[in-house]
Parts: C-alpha cells; structure tokens; sequence
C-alpha cells in the first residue's frame, strides 16, 4: 500500500504539469458520497478536478473527458450496472481514440466481475474500503505512466 | 417535579469522585495507561472514563424520560413496548422482474416475516420505465422493476394484500407506486381500510443524501404532501411518509447530524401540511420516521431516545398538538449499510447484529437487518434468511425484549441522550435561521456539513485513529472469504428484454383515448395546483405508465440539478 | 511537440475534431511558448464571435442560467463554447472544478464545447490561458463563447471587462451581498439579471436594482448604452427569451458604435500583457534566492532584479 512518501515522489516526477482527472458518477444511483471524498481527497494532494455530478451517461463521460482532456478517468458506480455500463463507456473511448486515458473504477462490485472488468481494459477496481492513499496514488501512477507513452 | 438526585447526595458523590481521581485512577493509569488519547463517538463527542450522578445531576425524571407510553416518551412509545408484541420484522426485498420479487417475498413470508418492504431498482426509484434509453443496464439490478400496474401486480400474485402491510422505498414517484399499490388491492377486492404499508416519500432527504431527487425541492415537497393528504382522508391505515435519517447517515454524516436534519425535515412537512390548512392532529399521528442503526453502539441507542423526545416536544410545545398519537415518533430502522465491509465479510454477520440491538434497545417499531453480502449485490437468499434470523435471535433468546427501556437510568446513556439531543438542536436552530429546511437545501448547507463529517470520517479511518477490522486493523492480505460468498445470480439482460417487451405490449393493448385523456387531466390539475393523487390513480388505471407519469409532472414541476458541493 | 504536430493538430481541430479542440487547449494551459505558437498560427482578423461574460453573486445561479442561455442558442443553431472559471486552491494547488454540473445536458450535442479552467493562483496562468482560450475558440467559429467567472475579486473585473457583453447575475434577498459589491462587479453590468425571480422578495430585489440603476449607483452608462434589467428563473425557464434577446440589442448596439473590434483590440493586448506578467513573475520566483538583502538600497536592488529577469528572459 503507498503511503504518504510514495505520493510525494509520485507528485514530484509530473514536475509541475498539473494532472487532469475525471471523476464520474455513471448510470443512475446517487450515492455519491464515495466519488466526492475522492474528488476532494484528490483536490487535496494537488490534482485538478473535473466531478460531473450524478446520473451521467457513457456518452457524457467520454465527451467531458474529451472536452477537458483529462489524464485519467474515475468512475463511481453502486447500482450494480458496472458491467453493461463500463462495456459502454471503454467502447466509446476506442471509438472516440481516448483509448490511451486509464479508466479507474470504484464501487460495489462483486468479485466474480472483477477479472471481466479488467478484460475491459479497465486499469484498477477499488471495492469498499480502498483508503484515499491508494486510490491517490493509483490515479497518479496511471497519469504519469500515460504521459511517459 | 421529581429530581433523581438531592444535593446532599450530590455533594457525597463529588467528594468521593475526587478522591477516587487523586487515588484509586492514578495507580490504575500507572498500570495501564490509556490506549488513546481522547474517546469519542462518531459524532465527535468526547467520551470520559466514568459517568456518575453528577453527569446528568439536573435530571427530572418526568421532564426527561417519564414512564412509558407516556411523555416525552423517551423509555417508548408505548407502556408495554416489546413485552405485548415483538417489533415488526420487515426485510428489504426485491430484484429482477416482478416474478423474481413475488417468489423472494413469498419466501420471506414462509419464514416468519411480518412485514414487506419493497426495494425497486434505480430506473423505478428516478421515475423512468424500463425501455428508456437512460434505464439501460439497471433495470432489475438493484431492486425490482415496477414501470405499470402490471408490474405491481405481479409482485403481489397470490399475497393477500388486505393481510400484510408494504412499505415502498419510492420517493418522487411515490405517488405513482402508491397509486398502482391502491389500485392492485382494489382489484384484489381489498377496501381502502384494510390497506396498510408505508410510501417513503420524504423529498427533502433526497437532495440532502440520497439524490434521486426529480422536481426542485418546492414541488417536491407539495406532491409528497400531496400524497399524506390524499393517504390522511382515504387510506386510514397508511403511513404516507416516513421521514428518513437511514440515507442522510448513509451518506456520511453523524448520528447528530442524522437526528437533527431528519427532524428538521419533519418540521418542515408539518409547516407545510398546517399551510395547507390541515390540522395538526389530522395528519401527525400519520407521520413516520426511519433511522439508521449504526456501529457506536451507545450513541445509536441514545439517538433513538433523543429522538422521540424532541419529536414530541416540538409537535407538542411549536405545533399545539393535543392528539397523544400526534407526539409519537415511530420508526423504522436499518442497520447500517455503510458500515459493511467487502473485506472478511462473514463479519458483517457480527456487526449488523450489534447494530440490531443498538435498534431494539433503542425502541424500533421494526426493523431491517443487512445481509452479509451487501456490500457486493442485493442478497442471496440464504444471506437475506440469516439477516431474519439475527432478528428472531436478539427476539426471542436473548430477553432484551422483556423489559422497557433497559438502559434507562445508565449515568452514561442518560448523558449521552441529552448531550445528542443538545448537539442536534444547535443544527435545528441553525436550519431554523435560514428559513427552514428547503432553504438550507438550497444554500447547500446540509449537503456540506455531511460531506465534511465524510470525509473527516474516512481520514480518521486512514490515519488509524478509528479501526475497521478486515480493512485497517486485522487485515488479512489472503482474504479467502471475500471470494468465497456465494452472490445472488440476476440475468439482467433477459430481465430488462421482458420488461421492455411487457411494456411494449402494453402500450399496444392500453385504450389510447382513455390513457391520452387521464394524463391530460393529471397536467391540468398539475398546472392548478390541486391534490394530484386522484388524477394519478386515474391514470395509472388507464395503463400510463410511470415514465409517462412522471414526464407530465416534469413538464409542470421542472426538474433539479444539484449545486456543485463538496 | 514538433511544428509538424502541432499544425496537424491545429488543422484537425479546425475540422471541427473536439479530441484536438481538448488538447489544443490543453497546450495552451501548460506551456506558454505552445501558447504562442498556436495563437501565431490562428490570430490575425477576428473570428466574428460573441463573448459574452458571467459574473453574479455567488449562489445566484448563473452555470443554470448559462445552460438555459446554451438550450436558446443551440436551438437558433448557433454553435457554443463556455470558459467556467473555477478557484485553485492556494494550499494544494489542486482544484474541484464542478460548474460543468449543471450544464451537462449539453455535453454530448456536438455544437457545444465547455471547458473548465482553474485559476491557478492569482498571478497564474488562469487570465492569460484563460483568454487565449477565448481567442481560440474564437477561430474555431464558435459564435457565442461565454466566460463564466467566480463572481469575486479584482480578477473577475478584469477577465469580464475583455467580454463584449457583461452579463450581472444576481437573485432575490441578496441585498446585503449586493451591497458589498456595488463598487466592484455591480459596476460593470451591461445587463443585470436578477434570477431566481419566482421568489417571494423577488419584486423587492427588483425595485432595489432598479432604483439603483436608475441613479446610477450600479452600473453606469457606456455612450449611449444603458444597462439593462431582465428578470429571470432559469430552474423554470422563465424570461429567457427577453435576456437573449437584450443580449443581441447588446450586441448590435457595441457593433453599430464600433466598440466591438475595441473590445477585441483590447482583449488582445491585455493576453499580452498577461504574458508578460505571468513569464516575469515565474522567472522572478525563480531567482529569488538571488535578490541581496544586504543592499540597502533596495530601490536600485529592485531595478537590478528587473534586469536580471529580463537578461534571463530575453
């Protein structure tokens, strides 16, 4: 598990290029308690966040993360509708060529899903419990590694 | 008058407490110094060592707990609480299609439940049909799908609905499952007063924490009172709003925060339903509330007590209420959802079981207990059965049940009580000052003081000064378990194809001048500002379907978007 | 980034791809010198747009009032594009940019294109990149480009003023925000709005602005124009249509005297000078360990410093 250092080094290797990052709310359930800890967790450690609100579409989400050119994309889902919705949402990304832009998902998601998620092209799950720190320093790892392509 | 505590005891205690600080604590400390450096409960609340008399020196007896069945009816709503009859067993259930959810709720039946209580999926919840473009994907997942009348009475095949009562987690679209709920028993040949159950219907919780709000929050608050006042002259045993604390908790705030948002909701309904020019009386023996039951044990138990005082004391001293009914606040509680982990999760088992207790201490009128599985889907059968049984147990072994209010007179809980009750004033007077709750709404003030206490929560929890076992204390890096529970299999695909499909025949088949007719009628009356209810029964009996009702509404309401809040 | 690269991109964005637009913008924001590259290859002549600024009070609804302006527009077949101007915070140097909330409806119509730009600290490279943005978007041929500010501070006088229209939001009960205000944003309304009109102390508020305006408290007349006053709900979609329509009598009014092309003219040279300040300030924090405190003459030490930014610079 990272901790604080490894964000620290983490940070210190963007040299100042301020990291984009998409946080969603995909499909219809609110429970966005979740995503707003994370977006403000994320806020904290220096990243500039785009959040869209609840009940966003696939189609809302590749558009907004084309229209910011956001590094990576977080997406919150607790309906239990991850599958259908993460196939919708990694398939417009290739149509659109964001194929490049990691896709992080959190949420409630049974075990079973998780190696068809990652199938998905999906980058990293994070169940209930996942501390702040990871979710922080997955989300800049994912940045960095992009922009090192 | 009856004060608990005369000064010359008073006096006695002081004296010796201080001399138990400057001798006998000292060279306990010594030996065993203290594994933190402060104690305290979710809400923040500093906790001591020790409570004695003096904590709650001040205690009148009657002005503060009275007996029960009587006020400020802190030991219960009434005299004999669980000694006459045990509290209503009612699990949260439903998934798939109605045949699904009809077969679940004839199962729990079958294994001693007394109440239903129906879980709709998210499309149902927002008030869209299950062949919308936005529906896709969730229809069915996260609880059953109800888009038409059809729908509702399928669920209810061969349970007589004249014998159980319903409680539906609906809240914008209550007035439409009510109405499809009315119109099911009316065809079963049930009459009006044997109709029995509970609409969720509370707005104002929903642009707090749950967010699957529609309307802005005025007329959302006027077609939910529509619903009371409809439910208040027409079904004399229907509880039309249950006014919920359980999501605003969800959400991530504290117990104070949970109490005192809740019923600064509840005053806000009843300010509207008095403007409206109901009388008190009328309605308040209508209203109920629904609590969370959460981890902190004592704090949980103290809350539910502070909670029915306040609710008499407002209805009471700010509404000239007369009715004794009127001063009840009758809940429902939940154990905490949020407090279930992925991690190890046979012991969320453990924790829903002391969060059932925390509510049964605390006087629930029934109660819903979480199924270990929670945290990844909707639950098995067999989790939904072992969250019943947990109930029966703490029912019927463990002899909680036999008397009042046990922890009445505990120096502790008695000063915990009033000190909740003290913090979730502060939090009324504020929403008070900003002209009511609608207000505070709108100024975001709720929504932030919630995501404050969440996110200090989750710091708390990351930086190890509050444990969670399984995910930051006892961790387990090979975690069998949390592979190994077996999950409810939904085939969601096939679910949402005959749904679509019964929609689509539905459409098909429905009178098109009678279905045109009665929503048209429904917009007009919209536009009027009349009592909806009628024109929406009207409809859902022509075969309009909930998205279609909903869609009239929205024309006339418009709909809400959430300021940004963080 | 090679020459090469950049004009494709700059060509693939001109044919209307929105990843390009996005990353366009993106260079903009973080390097000055692609910044300048791209603006060398699209400034010169104007792109015929509209920029219309938003500032208000905050609270006062302007990111629904904008998405309600944007549902008008799109249905006039115009093509849209909005700046929402989000504060950094000054601590983390992070920033939750969340005015896109209530204007997500729009998202995916191709016509529209919203873009969220923190400020980045006070001297940061919000204003320059921000206008640059406007200026690009501009070429793009968006016909409305609407600017959307925080609604407090020095800066959201300075970013409206390079606006052709300045749109003042305000709402009902307001009176002592307004107040506060009246010598900074409250002064340079071309048409105040007050939203949230279905409000009961709605009328209130109006007579207020009103008399306020009438006597030249707020607002104050440029030539001939003289401020306006629309009531709006945007949550209900009221009075809409009379604030485009003010906004266009707006528009004809600063394109019949001229003041349109001043204002892009001005636009221009203010992007310039926000270049210089942010490329000055970056250097001088740079060597600032260099400046000598044992010179007590710190007038000739501070002229000293000059030099050196601008030799380093140079």
């Amino acid at each position: 598990m990272g901790g604080a250092t490894d964000i620290l080094e983490l940070l210190k290797k963007s040299k100042g290029r301020r990291i984009k990052v998409l946080v969603a709310k995909l499909g219809l359930d609110g429970h966005d308690r979740g995503a707003k800890v994370v977006a403000r967790a994320l806020k904290d450690a220096g990243l500039e966040v785009i959040y869209t609100g609840i009940r966003q579409t696939p189609e809302q989400v590749v558009e907004t993360a084309i229209q910011e050119d956001v590094d990576v994309i977080g997406v919150s889902i607790l309906s239990g509708a991850h599958i259908p919705l993460m196939k919708k949402l990694m398939e417009l990304l290739r149509e659109k060529g964001l194929d490049d832009v990691p896709v992080l998902l959190g949420g409630t998601i049974p075990i079973p899903d998780i190696p068809k998620l990652k199938e998905l092209g999906i980058r990293n799950i994070f169940l209930p419990g996942t501390s702040l720190k990871e979710i922080i320093k997955e989300t800049l790892e994912a940045a960095l590694e992009r922009r090192e392509e | 008058m009856a004060r608990l505590f005369n000064e010359e005891t008073l006096k006695i205690i002081e004296e010796r407490l201080k001399k138990w600080e400057k001798e006998t604590l000292p060279k306990s400390l010594s030996k065993y110094p203290l594994r933190q450096d402060s104690f305290r409960t979710h809400s923040n609340i500093e906790v001591k060592g020790v409570y004695t008399p003096l904590d709650i020196r001040n205690m009148d007896y009657f002005e503060k707990l009275g007996l029960p069945g009587e006020y400020p009816f802190t030991r219960g709503i009434h005299a004999t609480m669980y000694r006459g009859r045990i509290w209503t067993m009612r699990m949260f259930s439903g998934y798939g299609s109605a045949e699904d959810t009809n077969k679940r709720l004839k199962f729990l039946i079958e294994h001693g439940e007394t109440g239903l209580s129906l879980a709709f999926d998210f499309p149902t919840l927002v008030g869209i049909d299950a062949d919308d473009p936005m529906a896709s994907g969730e229809v069915g997942v996260c609880g059953v799908s109800v888009s038409s009348i059809e729908d509702m009475e399928i669920i209810f095949d061969g349970i007589n609905m004249g014998e159980i009562t319903t409680n539906m987690t609906i809240n914008p679209p209550a007035p439409v499952l009510l109405a499809m709920y009315v119109a099911t028993a009316e065809k079963q040949g049930v009459p009006y007063d044997r109709i029995g159950g509970t609409t969720q219907n509370d707005p104002l919780k929903e642009f707090i924490a749950q967010k699957s709000y529609v309307f802005p929050p005025e007329p959302a608050v006027k077609l939910a009172m529509d619903v009371v006042e409809w439910s208040v002259r027409n079904l004399p045993k229907w509880n039309p709003i249950s006014i919920s604390g359980y999501h605003i908790r969800e959400a991530g705030s504290t117990a104070v925060q949970e109490l005192a948002f809740t019923i600064a909701n509840g005053i806000e309904y009843v300010r509207h339903l008095i403007n409206r020019g109901m009388d008190v009386d009328e309605f308040a023996p209508r209203l109920s509330f629904f609590f969370d039951s959460h981890i902190n044990f004592f704090e949980e138990i103290a809350k539910f007590r502070a909670a029915r005082r306040m609710w008499a004391k407002i209805m009471k001293e700010w509404f000239n209420a007369k009715k004794e009914r009127s001063l009840w606040l009758r809940f429902h509680t939940q154990t905490a959802g949020v407090s279930l982990t992925a991690q190890q999760p046979y012991n969320n088992i453990i924790r829903t079981t002391i969060e059932a207790l925390a509510a049964v201490l605390g006087g629930t009128q029934s109660l819903h207990t979480n199924a270990l599985d929670e945290p990844f889907r909707v639950p098995s059968e067999f989790a939904a059965k072992l969250a019943l049984r947990t109930q029966q147990i703490i029912a019927f072994e463990t002899g909680v049940a036999d008397t009042v209010d046990p922890l009445a007179g505990s120096y502790y809980v008695e000063w915990l009580t009033d000190k909740i009750e003290e913090e979730a004033w502060k939090y009324i007077d504020r929403i008070e000052m900003m002209g009511g709750m609608i207000e505070a709404v709108k100024r975001g003030y709720p929504q932030r003081e919630i995501t404050d206490a969440s996110f200090r929560f989750q710091k708390e929890v990351e930086e190890g000064r509050r444990y969670i076992v399984g995910v930051n204390i006892f961790v387990e890096e090979e975690d069998e378990e949390i592979r190994n529970v077996p999950l409810l299999d939904i085939n969601q695909k096939e679910i949402e194809m005959r749904q679509r499909e019964r929609l689509r025949r539905l459409r098909e088949r429905r009178d098109k001048a009678r279905w045109e007719r009665s929503l048209k009628n429904l917009k007009r009356a919209a536009e009027k500002g009349e009592n909806v209810m009628p024109y929406i029964l009207q409809a859902v009996k022509s075969y309009a379907t909930l998205g279609e009702i909903m869609s009239t509404l929205k024309e006339v309401y418009g709909i809400w978007v959430e300021p940004p809040i963080y | 980034m090679t020459t090469q690269e950049l004009d494709t991109l700059i060509d693939k964005a001109f044919q209307g791809d929105r990843a390009s637009i996005g990353r366009l913008l993106t260079y903009i924001e973080r390097s000055p010198l692609d910044a300048s590259r791209i603006l060398n290859k699209v400034m010169g002549g104007e792109g015929g747009g509209h920029v219309i600024g938003v500032t208000g009070i905050p609270g006062s609804g302007k990111s629904t009032l904008i998405s309600k302006l944007i549902s008008r527009y799109k249905e006039q077949g115009l093509r849209i594009a909005v700046v929402a101007i989000d504060p950094t915070s000054p601590l983390s140097k992070g920033a939750l940019l969340g005015d896109r909330i209530r204007m997500q409806e729009h998202a995916t119509d191709p016509r529209v294109f919203i873009r969220s730009v923190p400020t980045r600290g006070v001297k940061g490279g919000l204003s320059f990149s921000g206008v640059a943005m406007i200026e690009v978007f501009d070429k793009l041929g968006f016909d409305k480009i609407i600017v959307e500010s925080i609604g407090v501070g020095q800066t959201d006088i300075d970013i409206m003023n390079l606006a052709h229209t300045i749109l003042v939001v305000t709402a009902p009960g307001m009176g002592d925000e307004i107040q506060a205000l009246k010598a900074g944003i409250m002064e340079i309304g071309d048409i105040y709005v007050l939203n949230k009109s279905d409000k009961p102390e709605a009328n209130r508020t109006y007579a207020y602005l009103d008399f306020a305006l009438e006597t030249g408290e707020i607002g104050s007349e440029k030539l001939k124009w003289r401020p306006k006053l629309i009531k709006t709900s945007a949550a209900l979609g009221q009075g809409i249509d009379e604030l485009v329509k003010a906004v266009e009598e707006h528009l004809e009014f600063i394109k019949e005297y001229g003041i349109y092309s001043e204002k892009i003219s001005a636009r221009r040279r203010y992007m310039v000078r926000l270049l210089a300040e942010k490329l000055f300030t970056e250097k001088l924090e740079e060597i600032d360990e260099e400046i000598d405190i044992a010179n007590r003459d710190i007038y000739l030490e501070a002229i000293k410093l000059i030099n050196k930014v601008v030799s380093q610079l140079g």
